[in-house]
């Protein structure tokens, strides 16, 4: 199966379950005994033309699942509808979506630069002091609850200085040039970065050593080393490649986990991601604004899986869609 | 080799798996870790300095109260200590709290205090240790509403310490039958089952949560509220549980004695119930055991919020809540101490089930 059926097939696979989490979401919220224009109509600034176009928009005088049927209409479209504070819901997710992409990113670069060579390294010196000491390491890492870590270092901030606290850029960003822009960004995004790196580091590594353990110990890798081949060509060449794919797979969990687990970082940084926003939205009880940042999270969510698994297509040729 | 597992709720010595557990000092250390946290929470009232409605308006955020052994002259005395006083400091337009260095105060040991219901049933008064009358003993310090912080420790780990474990007795069952019924039936119930399924896994579950916990309805009392966060923790955890499950009934059911039980005539229910799930009993205690420090920490994390439990309640998150304050955690750290608490709950957690994968190991016993 070439790689274009595969990702083709991936997606059709996935239409459904977008369908489903809309409708889910959809009824979980209207579940709720909020009335979605109360605090629309509580803004005096929100003109009665754009309270009677959100009125048509959802189809508020109809029953349940017509408006079903309109909020979806209107979501293809990209009319997210408007926020209490009355911009528009569409506007505000990108940019969020963005910040929250880049976070993740960030995170999982980290991840993945130090957590395979560590996992690496620890199990070719299995069971020695390097071995034990991430054993402890990972277990603290994979315990310690991301807003505590979070708040933690937070007073590490407070007190040194070092790094800004809250936001993404510093106030003058708009009047620095690129690199500087780049610094600042970096600068702003090292504290949340750490604190998730953290935590899931600690779950890649472990697999990264547990992986690359059971394929030392399979028979192509001790066939490698009688014909004569030298340590380092059976780890690269033998070893490692078949270790990491597992890895691969798990990438698409890790986005999942960091989505959700990024929230409460955000939260305490004060980050403007996605996790903040609809944590505010949520709140706030602004429908437009939660439905939409759960449908795009979600979204998110399975284009991450989908990614992971085109991403193990290309390293692993054995992989299809049944 | 599926007896011995299931021997492992009735503590049978001389099993061999338990044995290595029991070998395994870092899992005993973590047991112990967590026997003590969860006598302390059981016996809550009894260590408990002060009771759940106790506030001292006239000392928030006063420090913990210093416990003396030695006095004056240098010599071991009874421990006693010092009530604080308030004072306000001209220079630095703060309050201050001062040590009133006038009266010692010893501290008692079983003496009567408030009155609760030891386990929840006996009448008793006796608390593990107290002050002399006019003495005021706050060993973690005072909260900004001059709620004694062990006191409050105590009684917030009965609802964090105990929400994942409920959580966990709804999620399980669910996940198992409708794994089991799914993978069982096949087909079109089958895929529909499991499409919605992935559905809510689609749903980044910290997202899901907040938007749950926030469409309850205001005005619960206490324990309303907390039997729905219960629910809410438990409507996340089961969907990824199911699947797992449907997929190892999807290899038991090809068994012969799966066969012979349809020949014999069982219904379909039975054959669920009786003969597929209890297969896969090892799995389930390794994945329960694994999964209640995320139930632990997401309640945390609900609470931190403030979506979870609410206050006057107290749970861990909610205590941490006032940490988010920078003069807070920079000038009044007792208030962390929720925060590690919930990390030694979680690390202990963690430590046991992974001693508890590495002797029940999974993957060897399920194919077997």
């Amino acid at each position: 199966m070439s790689v274009w059926v595969f990702i083709l097939k991936r997606i059709i696979q996935s239409l459904p379950i977008i369908i489903l989490v809309s409708i889910i979401s959809f009824f979980l919220i209207r579940l709720s005994p909020v009335d979605p224009l109360a605090e629309l109509k509580l803004n005096p600034s929100i003109s009665k033309e754009t309270l009677e176009h959100e009125k048509q928009r959802l189809g508020l005088d109809k029953p349940v699942y017509i408006q079903y049927v309109y909020w979806a209409k209107n979501f293809i479209k990209g009319d997210m509808g408007t926020t209490v504070t009355g911009e528009r819901v569409s506007d505000k997710i990108k940019e969020r979506v963005a910040n929250t992409v880049l976070l993740s990113l960030s995170v999982l670069f980290w991840t993945w630069m130090i957590g395979i060579p560590v996992g690496v390294f620890a199990a070719l010196n299995y069971r020695s002091a390097f071995d034990r000491f991430l054993t402890i390491f990972s277990s603290v890492g994979m315990a310690i609850p991301s807003f505590f870590f979070a708040i933690l270092l937070l007073i590490f901030a407070q007190k040194t200085g070092w790094f800004p606290i809250g936001g993404l850029t510093s106030s003058g960003f708009y009047s620095m040039n690129i690199f500087e822009k780049m610094f600042d960004i970096m600068h702003h995004l090292f504290l949340p970065t750490l604190v998730l790196t953290t935590i899931s580091l600690a779950g890649l590594s472990r697999q990264m050593r547990a992986n690359l353990l059971d394929v030392l110990d399979s028979d192509y890798v001790k066939f490698a080393r009688a014909k004569g081949l030298s340590e380092s060509k059976v780890i690269v060449k033998h070893a490692l490649r078949n270790a990491v794919n597992p890895l691969v797979t798990l990438l698409g969990f890790e986005f999942a986990g960091l989505l959700s687990g990024a929230a409460l970082t955000e939260y305490v940084f004060q980050y403007p991601g996605l996790g903040r926003l609809i944590l505010e939205a949520v709140l706030k009880s602004d429908i437009n604004l939660v439905m939409a940042s759960l449908m795009i999270g979600s979204f998110m969510l399975i284009l991450g899986n989908i990614l992971a698994d085109i991403l193990l297509k290309l390293t692993d040729p054995r992989v299809s869609v049944r | 080799m599926k007896r011995r597992v299931s021997k492992l709720g009735f503590i049978d010595i001389k099993n061999p798996e338990l044995k290595q557990f029991l070998k395994d000092k870092i899992s005993i250390t973590a047991l112990c870790v967590l026997v003590i946290l969860y006598a302390a929470i059981l016996f809550a009232e009894f260590f408990a300095v002060y009771n759940k409605d106790y506030s001292n308006r006239k000392l928030s955020y006063a420090p913990p109260s210093n416990v003396y052994f030695i006095d004056k002259e240098g010599k071991f005395t009874k421990p006693y200590t010092y009530n604080w006083k308030r004072e306000f400091n001209k220079d630095t337009l703060s309050i201050e709290y001062k040590q009133d260095r006038s009266q010692k105060y010893y501290l008692k040991f079983f003496k009567k205090g408030f009155e609760y219901k030891f386990l929840g049933v006996i009448k008793c008064s006796r608390h593990f240790v107290s002050v002399e009358n006019g003495g005021e003993l706050y060993l973690l310090g005072l909260d900004i509403n001059g709620r004694d912080n062990f006191s409050r420790l105590l009684y917030g780990g009965q609802i964090s310490l105990t929400i994942g474990f409920l959580a966990l007795f709804i999620s399980f069952p669910i996940g198992l039958l409708y794994g089991g019924i799914s993978g069982y039936l096949g087909g079109v119930a089958d895929n529909i089952m499991m499409r919605f399924a992935e559905a809510i896994m689609s749903i980044p579950s910290f997202y899901l949560l907040i938007i749950l916990a926030a469409i309850l309805p205001s005005g619960m009392t206490s324990s309303q509220r907390f039997a729905l966060i219960t629910v809410i923790l438990a409507f996340i955890g089961w969907a990824g549980f199911a699947r797992v499950v449907r997929g190892m009934v999807l290899s038991i059911k090809t068994q012969d004695y799966i066969k012979a039980a349809v020949v014999c005539g069982c219904s379909k229910a039975r054959i669920i119930i009786k003969h597929i799930i209890p297969q896969t009993s090892s799995y389930v205690i390794i994945a329960m055991a694994l999964s209640i420090p995320s139930y632990i920490l997401a309640e945390s994390g609900l609470s931190f919020l403030g979506l979870g439990i609410q206050q006057p309640d107290a749970s861990w998150g909610n205590m941490l809540k006032e940490a988010q304050e920078f003069a807070n955690i920079i000038y009044r750290p007792w208030l962390l101490t929720p925060g590690f608490l919930i990390f030694v709950a979680v690390l202990s957690y963690n430590l046991i089930g992974d001693t508890i994968r590495d002797v029940l190991d999974p993957k060897s016993k399920i194919s077997t």
